[in-house]
Parts: structure tokens; sequence; C-alpha cells
């Protein structure tokens, strides 16, 4: 797995790349805490290249959201393959996450 | 009928090595992409239970995996020797609770149940077993 993160519009977008599981699920939670920790909330996790996700990701995602949630801010997700969006649906959190087609249009609903 | 067989340490490391294998048996029985995607996650949250959940830790033991395969079928076993373990004792998850009350535990079985045809437990002279049977959906 593959993590950078760039700032577009005041809006910190994380692209992550590769396989999102048991393994690699805390370097993601870790990517993400970093941002929350330094007082960036409004986030974008670009899906677009995650060709994998098991419940261990899902659950550095739900994480995060709770925490940027409390302090106003949100952590939006785009672009996830069909095979992750079908892992988002099964766990219910199609209508936690608010999702976006591309990564243009979640830093624009900021 | 082909059969396959891995053994590994029970570590989140070799969880991967574990999919990629499965994936080989689904390729083998022929199964359609979304299948064996299905098959990879029912696999990864077992063996991630087995470890978390079962072994309390990694290198505490380990994994068997066997794929037998037949013409759009793959039945995939996973072994372990961890204390023995009753699946009814997980709570099913809370899908519509609000964000703050849910909790991202007692996913792998339920995802288990939802992408497979059939999900048994049983144990056997100190042996967990469990059987996972998918059938390729043309």
């Amino acid at each position: 797995m593959d993590i950078s993160t760039q700032e577009v519009k005041r809006v910190s977008v994380m692209t992550v790349k590769g396989r999102v599981d048991s393994t690699t699920a805390p370097d993601l939670e870790n990517a993400l805490k970093q941002l929350v920790e330094g007082d960036k909330t409004q986030i974008v996790l670009d899906l677009k290249d995650v060709e994998y996700m098991s419940s261990a990701g899902l659950r550095a995602m739900v994480s995060t959201l709770k925490s940027v949630k409390r302090i106003n801010g949100d952590l939006r997700l785009c672009a996830p393959s069909p095979r992750v969006h079908e892992v988002l649906r099964l766990a219910g959190l199609t209508s936690i996450f608010n999702i976006y087609p591309g990564q243009d249009e979640a830093v624009n609903s900021f | 009928m082909s059969e396959s067989r891995l053994i590994v340490p029970a570590r989140y490391d070799r969880i991967k090595q574990i999919c990629s294998f499965v994936v080989d048996a689904a390729n083998v029985a022929g199964l359609d992409e979304s299948s064996t995607f299905q098959c990879q996650i029912a696999v990864d949250e077992a063996c991630t239970n087995i470890i978390e959940h079962g072994y309390e830790g990694e290198d505490k033991g380990r994994i068997e995996v066997i794929c037998n395969t037949n013409p759009g079928v793959l039945k995939i076993e996973l072994l372990d020797q961890a204390p023995p373990f009753d699946p009814d004792k997980v709570p099913e998850p809370d899908l519509g609770a609000p964000l703050e009350e849910m909790k991202i535990g007692g996913l792998g079985i339920y995802f288990m149940k939802k992408m497979m045809d059939d999900v048994s437990f049983s144990r056997e002279n100190g042996t967990n077993r469990l059987a996972l049977l998918k059938r390729s959906a043309g």
C-alpha cells in the first residue's frame, strides 16, 4: 500500500494505492490520525487505486471519521472501485460516508 | 477435482499469501472475478479472526488452508489449533447504528456469510475447522 497526501483548496487529499488489509490498515489509520492531529479536518480519501479493502481498512476509516466529526470536520471518500464499494455497502457505510465519483467533486464539496 | 494445501505461521503478514493461494484455486475452479474477490475477503476476515481472537496474537500457532476445486465450485477449509471458537457468541454487527455508536467489529463473520454460499464451523481433535463454499455467480 502506498499513501500520498497533498493540499488542494484547504482540503487534505490522501491518495491510497494497493491493498488495504490487516497488515496495512494500521499505516492508513496512523497517516489519517497525523492529519487530524495536525488540525487537518477537511479530508478526502481517494480510493481510485485501492484494489482491495477488508474490514480492517473500514475500521481505520470509521475511526477517523468519528475523530474529525467531533471537531466539525469530515472525511469524504472518492472513486471507490466497484469491489471496494461493495465492501462499503455490505458494511452499511455508504450511508455514513459522503462518497463522490471523483476527486474534484469531493474537494469542491467542502 | 483437485486439492491444494498451504500451511503458514499465523501472522497478519501471511494473509496476503493465503489470499493469493486462494485466488489461484479460484482461477483453477473458473470462478468469476467478483466471486474470486469475495473469496479473498472471506478468507482474509477468517484469518484475521483466527489470529486476533483465536490465537490472541501473532506467531502463536499456524493456519492450514485446503482448497478443493471443481468446475465453478471452490471449497476452502481453514484449520487452526486455537482454543475452541463459538461463532454463535459473536454478536451481529449493528449496521444501522449512528456513527458514534458504530463498532466495526463482528464484520468478519458477517462478510463471510454474506459473500460465501455456505459457511460452517466445527471442532475435531483440538482443531477448529472453518469450511467456506463458493459457487461461481455465472
